[in-house]
């Protein structure tokens, strides 16, 4: 199931985020790509940015964000890397204190994994990836955003992206409801004995 | 209980705590305690008669264009409560059943309309008559034809959208503003299980824009209706208070009123002392003073209010402050059917019952709903899942799809034992004793939910639904429709208020708010709170 350019503006538009507009505008008319990884075991690591950073994230916190994505999200999803890495851009403008736990979240991510396979997470294979984030308990630890190393990555990383996901009309068709909650689906879908396709992409109907 | 902080991560725009003017009004005709529908109400028809009106709110305002964000923190495991109610501000102790006091009421511009889902029935004939008609409860002091004028303005005030399809409601002279909201596919489900029984299904209304209304939008389908509407389609109070304002009221929110004080004579209040959050006690006097903050902390200002000549509290020589605490109670059966039931999509209700309303056995009131929020949101299991990637789409897959269930609320018959008192063991943040709810459910209430069962439950197996849930008497729970603790009568030896709304001991003093009802029928009741307030602010401008 292919992610587009309305399920990133239907993502933020769940987390609060109003599109198009001044820093959070951001640019979707080249959505497209494939869903592989771009990193290598090369990249650079994932370091603080401070709160005062105003470029954005960098492309080393969007790389483990988007092998975050590839263990969390179904495999079938497509044009996963454009998706986060749009998501998170615009999610986190303007937000300092939230994108500073983001990023503080992935560096703890990023050394374990240079700690423990002395590989930058976003490097990883997708299994040992996995591993690693069950190994810290992150699958069964609540999402604290002050908590621990495990609670931080549920939080802010693991829920993010899952919100992010399943409030939208690609993310909830996959599980068969093409207006989940948080997304302004309007009043026609619940009126509908199943999903229809041709609306399926369609917000505020 | 939970805690009022936000998390440091995602955060509202609040306003600075200390940046607002919250001194008292010099010159102030009606002075209301409480922006809840009732308040609002009463204060934008006074101000809007030109009359100088203040509101004194304890809980904050909040802003528009943090409701995306508060939907955020609602859906998402780990994040504040978005209406902050909790902490020591609003400590309280509960005895019997136990009754979840902050999941019940929110505090703030808006009261409880912030978080509630928006059904609103009238009452039916029968609910002011309980006593004389079936020797249960008490009768109110007005009837249905005295209120029904006030139904119809109360539904153009809240922009009620509804249909006249149910063949069990009272007689109404007018349409509902709005047109209802159409059926869901499955009331479609429902509907031929309900003809073979013979049980009739009828739209819902409901206070949440079928299309544009009163500069608010219509629903965008959100699905979260309740605790937050992003949209605006559903009524808040905050509308009237906007209005209230622009026709010259004075709204000052985080000012927690802490007692009335009477003149010498013990016969009418002076003044309402209240803190800000910059820790200043102010005394706001008006020639008229209406409590309007819920069926708690109505019942909780009168006691706090004490004095030599009312010393157990104002308006209490009949002892009723407090007492004949009621609530709905939740009856539901629930199952999964072998096709698509389409649940989720939005939060609120198409079609209801209320053919078994007026049944004489038992005589407490059921209301059935056919539920479109049945099972899971894929959203909340996504979020809550101990797994991820293609085993939680499985899982999700799994969960969602085939939940169906008939909801309901049951009639409380009023108990003076069922109350609300001061506990002097604990105090809020101001150091004043926190309300102590004593709360439990009787036999004849359990039976009541046990019909409502098997009404649900035949309506699913005829279905062909396989139950697997039972919400009955043992797991109950409260509607969160706080009612009784100040009861509206004519003998002010047993009760606060009369048909006005009015204290019966202290001349300038109006309670409102479902703490008057006198009995609770088991309509959700924030239209007929609607409809009194009404009634009462006319009464009020009459004295003035």
């Amino acid at each position: 199931m292919e992610l587009t350019r309305r399920d990133v503006i239907a993502a933020l538009t769940a987390a609060g985020i109003s599109v198009g507009a001044g820093a959070m505008s951001i640019e979707l008319t080249d959505f497209g790509g494939s869903s592989g990884k771009s990193a290598s075991n090369t990249v650079s690591p994932v370091t603080n940015q401070g709160s005062t950073a105003t470029e954005g994230l960098s492309e080393a916190v969007i790389d483990l964000l988007d092998a975050v994505a590839a263990v969390i999200y179904p495999s079938t999803v497509e044009n996963r890397r454009e998706f986060v890495a749009r998501y998170t851009q615009a999610r986190t403008a303007n937000r300092p204190a939230y994108r500073e736990g983001m990023v503080d979240a992935a560096v703890e991510l990023d050394a374990v994994a240079r700690d423990w396979y002395d590989t930058p997470y976003a490097a990883v294979s997708s299994s040992t990836a996995d591993t690693l984030l069950d190994n810290l308990g992150v699958d069964t630890a609540d999402p604290i955003d002050d908590g621990t190393i495990s609670e931080q990555i549920r939080f802010y990383l693991i829920d993010d992206l899952l919100y992010a996901l399943y409030t939208t009309p690609t993310g909830g068709s996959l599980v068969g409801i093409e207006n989940p909650i948080g997304h302004p689906g309007g009043i026609k879908s619940y009126q509908r004995p199943g999903i229809n396709t041709d609306s399926n992409q369609q917000s505020n109907e | 209980m939970n805690s009022p902080a936000a998390t440091s991560a995602i955060s509202n725009s609040d306003s600075d705590d200390n940046a607002q003017d919250r001194t008292p009004s010099e010159q102030a005709d009606v002075c209301i305690v409480g922006a809840g529908p009732a308040g609002a109400l009463i204060a934008y028809r006074l101000a809007n008669q030109d009359l100088d009106v203040v509101i004194l709110e304890a809980g904050p305002e909040f802003s528009d264009a943090d409701r995306l964000t508060q939907q955020e923190q609602h859906i998402r495991p780990g994040m504040s409560d978005p209406w902050k109610m909790g902490g020591q501000r609003d400590a309280y102790t509960t005895a019997g059943r136990g009754y979840p006091l902050n999941a019940a009421r929110v505090k703030g511009v808006g009261g409880s309309t912030l978080h509630w889902q928006g059904m609103v029935m009238r009452l039916h004939e029968r609910d002011f008559e309980m006593k004389s008609r079936y020797d249960v409860g008490v009768d109110w002091p007005i009837d249905y034809t005295d209120l029904r004028p006030y139904y119809a303005a109360a539904e153009s005030a809240l922009g009620v959208a509804g249909a006249m399809d149910n063949p069990y409601a009272p007689p109404r002279e007018t349409s509902h503003p709005l047109p209802a909201f159409p059926p869901s596919h499955s009331d479609s489900l429902f509907a031929p299980a309900c003809e073979t029984l013979g049980i009739d299904m009828h739209s819902v209304p409901n206070a949440r824009n079928s299309e544009r209304y009163d500069g608010r939008a219509a629903c965008q389908g959100y699905g979260t209706c309740k605790p937050v509407c992003p949209s605006g389609a559903k009524y808040t109070a905050e509308s009237h208070i906007q209005k209230a304002r622009s026709a010259g009221a004075h709204i000052i929110d985080q000012a927690p009123v802490q007692r009335l004080v009477h003149g010498d004579t013990g016969e009418a209040v002076k003044k309402a002392v209240y803190m800000t959050p910059d820790g200043t006690e102010y005394h706001q006097s008006a020639q008229r003073f209406v409590l309007a903050c819920g069926g708690v902390e109505n019942a909780r200002l009168l006691l706090l209010s004490q004095s030599d000549q009312h010393p157990d509290g104002l308006a209490n020589t009949s002892g009723a402050v407090g007492r004949f605490f009621t609530d709905h109670l939740f009856a539901g059966v629930g199952g999964q059917l072998d096709e698509p039931t389409r649940q989720n999509h939005v939060g609120f209700n198409t079609s209801e019952c209320h053919q078994f309303y007026d049944d004489t056995s038992p005589v407490e009131g059921i209301k059935l709903e056919f539920l479109n929020y049945a099972g899971p949101s894929p959203v909340n299991k996504a979020l809550t899942a101990d797994t991820w990637g293609d085993e939680l789409l499985e899982q999700l897959q799994a969960s969602y799809g085939n939940h169906i269930a008939v909801g309901g609320l049951v009639e409380q018959l009023p108990h003076a034992s069922n109350r609300i008192t001061l506990n002097h063991s604990e105090t809020d943040t101001h150091g004043n004793p926190v309300p102590h709810v004593e709360w439990s459910i009787d036999e004849r209430t359990s039976r009541a939910i046990r019909r409502a069962n098997n009404i649900q439950r035949r309506i699913l197996e005829t279905l062909g639904a396989s139950i697997e849930w039972t919400v009955g008497p043992d797991s109950t729970g409260p509607a969160y429709h706080q009612m009784g603790t100040t009861r509206m009568g004519t003998n002010p030896n047993q009760s606060v208020v009369n048909a006005d709304c009015r204290t019966h001991e202290l001349s300038n003093l109006w309670v409102v708010g479902s703490s008057v009802f006198p009995t609770g029928g088991a309509m959700n009741p924030t239209l007929t709170i609607a409809a009194l307030s009404l009634r009462a602010a006319d009464a009020i401008f009459d004295t003035l």
